[in-house]
């Protein structure tokens, strides 16, 4: 499915204007002038242009289609990936927060437990979400749909894209910060298989408790930090402008996080991006995480739980 | 050396402003604004005779307060950190690493080792925030691990002295995956039965309070001091609004339910005895 109303970022103007001659053409065509050969000739350019631009990314670049606005959701890959999903609400406890999803589904005909941060997409949904930024009952009804995957030994697929967790009053005096050290103590011992997928934004902490697994894959485009780039320049450059020099200096991008062995593989996106093609995105990705999860339910479950253990483990560089 | 130095305003602003022992024979109480023999805020255990205010302490003096004397025996001394990433604000990570330890303190950010309380032996891991800002990179992670393993391996009690702005930036992922390194190994400690006690002292935010420090079997804080997940200058930013009074202090947290207790500074050691003998089942 191509996605109309496309918005643009700043450097796919060149993008933007070549697709705005071709709709100009193709409107041309229409009153009996034939410019197929035209048309066509563009098109194959536009595609070069998206190709070559998308595979020479800068990190800055990367964080902005990272963060596109058309750039597929957690509910999003629920819709192409899974059937008879049902969302399950609440933390049992403060209530239900928004900017996390849960719920049963199906992979490929087996159950699983699938949750995921949620933003939206027009001014209302997005307030509705909280942005994709989670208060502590986000946390906590993720750790409730995961502990209940485990009594009923179904697997876990996560999707992380947050810009961070919540910070707000609220959020500290229901405690935030317990509710996400929580979350990464226990996956950290659960016993059914966990495959976490950075999707979009992987902010910080807020990002990290919902994405201890077994496997992590990220987006090509995606981006996976211990703080934004806007909030690494406010600390230390003191202008939240400089976001661009903050995140080449966070090395924030799947192939940067690659080679430093925190994630297992990187699952490639359309030409152009995971926002032109959901579809096709959502393939990929559903092709992935069946071969991974082929792989994790060959183990058992002290096995699954100590390989965990030692992936995350040995996560430093240091000198002694 | 001033003789007598007025801490307002020659004292530097910023968070921590009010929570260093200021120089000079007397000092001028940045809390109850009182002037008092620098001296005696020192053989109080940098405590406020007047008003009970906590100040910073040095990781020595910390481990002197609550291990049995001589008992303390440090691992991983030698561990530094690198600058994998080439992370280069204004200055370079590694000059800032080089700057931290030629100050001649610590090599990084924490002091771990065993030492004995009462008697008992335990792991403990204290925080140097004089080492940048206490932050959590490779490091403080991988030496808080192998502690908790040390813990593990011996069946002793854990304890880990918090006073941290967070995980360290110049080590962006590898400082998230501390967190998430260090809560596991407390999920295999937790599973083994051992005490984890962790201990809350100013300030203590970021990474570290969203992972190990607020796992505690008992979550204790030193009076007033600034506990949360957010700075509050970055919630004051977000909501546009006045932040409550008291916002983040320790009797805030007992208040809402994230700490157990509050124990002065000098009661700290007796009360930790008291509680491991207790979960360890000792007389
Ligand atoms: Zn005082």
């Amino acid at each position: 499915m191509a996605q109309n109303n496309q918005s643009y970022l700043e450097f796919e103007k060149p993008i933007a204007e070549l697709e705005k001659k071709i709709q100009e053409l193709l409107s041309f065509s229409t009153d009996g002038v034939d410019l197929k050969n035209e048309v066509s000739k563009l098109e194959k350019k536009a595609e070069q242009m998206r190709a070559e631009l998308f595979s020479n990314l800068n990190r800055w670049q990367t964080a902005q289609v990272a963060r596109h606005i058309n750039r597929p959701f957690t509910l999003d890959y629920i819709q192409h990936i899974f059937t008879d999903f049902v969302e399950l609400h609440g933390d049992r406890n403060f209530g239900d927060d928004h900017a996390i999803v849960g719920g049963l589904a199906r992979m490929d005909g087996e159950p699983v437990m699938v949750i995921g941060h949620q933003k939206g997409r027009d001014t209302k949904e997005k307030v509705f979400r909280n942005f994709g930024m989670p208060n502590p009952e986000g946390y906590r009804k993720a750790l409730r749909l995961m502990e209940m995957a485990e009594r009923f030994k179904l697997p876990i697929i996560t999707f992380v894209d947050t810009p961070g967790a919540f910070p707000g009053i609220g959020a500290e005096e229901r405690g935030q910060a317990e509710a996400i050290a929580r979350n990464l103590r226990e996956m950290a011992r659960l016993t059914v298989p966990i495959i976490v997928v950075i999707t979009g934004e992987g902010g910080s902490g807020g990002a990290l408790a919902i994405a201890v697994g077994d496997r992590v894959l990220m987006l090509e485009h995606s981006v996976y930090a211990v703080i934004s780039p806007e909030g690494c320049a406010a600390i230390l450059w003191s202008d939240g402008t400089k976001g661009a020099q903050a995140a080449e200096a966070l090395k924030l991008t799947a192939t940067d996080i690659k080679e430093l062995e925190v994630i297992d593989e990187i699952v490639p996106e359309p030409v152009g991006g995971a926002h032109r093609d959901h579809k096709a995105m959502a393939d990929n990705l559903h092709e992935a995480l069946a071969r991974n999860l082929k792989e994790l339910k060959k183990l058992s479950e002290p096995d699954l739980i100590e390989a965990r253990y030692q992936k995350f483990r040995k996560m430093s560089r240091f000198i002694e | 050396m001033a003789w007598f130095k007025r801490s307002n305003p020659p004292m530097p602003k910023g968070p921590d402003h009010k929570s260093r022992v200021p120089e000079g024979l007397w000092t001028k109480c940045t809390s109850c604004g009182e002037t008092i023999y620098t001296k005696d805020i020192e053989k109080n255990l940098n405590v406020c005779p007047k008003c009970n205010h906590h100040y910073r302490i040095s990781t020595k003096k910390r481990l002197e307060l609550l291990l049995d004397e001589g008992s303390f025996v440090e691992f991983d001394a030698g561990m530094v950190s690198v600058d994998f990433l080439e992370f280069k604000d204004s200055k370079s990570y590694q000059d800032r690493i080089n700057q931290a330890v030629a100050k001649g303190g610590s090599k990084d950010a924490i002091v771990c080792g065993q030492g004995n309380i009462e008697g008992m032996p335990v792991e403990i891991s204290v925080f140097d925030f004089s080492f940048m800002g206490g932050s959590m990179g490779s490091v403080v992670g991988e030496k808080i691990t192998r502690g908790i393993e040390r813990a593990l391996e011996r069946k002793t009690p854990m304890i880990i002295v918090s006073a941290s702005g967070g995980a360290r930036m110049q080590e962006s992922i590898l400082s998230l995956m501390q967190m998430a390194k260090t809560s596991a190994a407390l999920a295999k400690l937790r599973e083994a039965g051992l005490p984890f006690v962790s201990i809350l002292t100013d300030p203590t935010t970021g990474g570290v309070t969203a992972s190990f420090a607020m796992l505690g079997d008992i979550n204790m804080a030193e009076p007033k001091a600034l506990i949360g997940f957010a700075g509050p200058r970055v919630i004051e930013q977000t909501i546009r609004q006045k932040l409550p009074e008291g916002f983040q202090r320790a009797e805030y947290l007992l208040d809402h339910g994230m700490v157990d207790v509050i124990v002065d500074r000098a009661q700290m050691k007796a009360q930790l005895s008291s509680i491991l003998k207790m979960l360890m089942r000792q007389a």
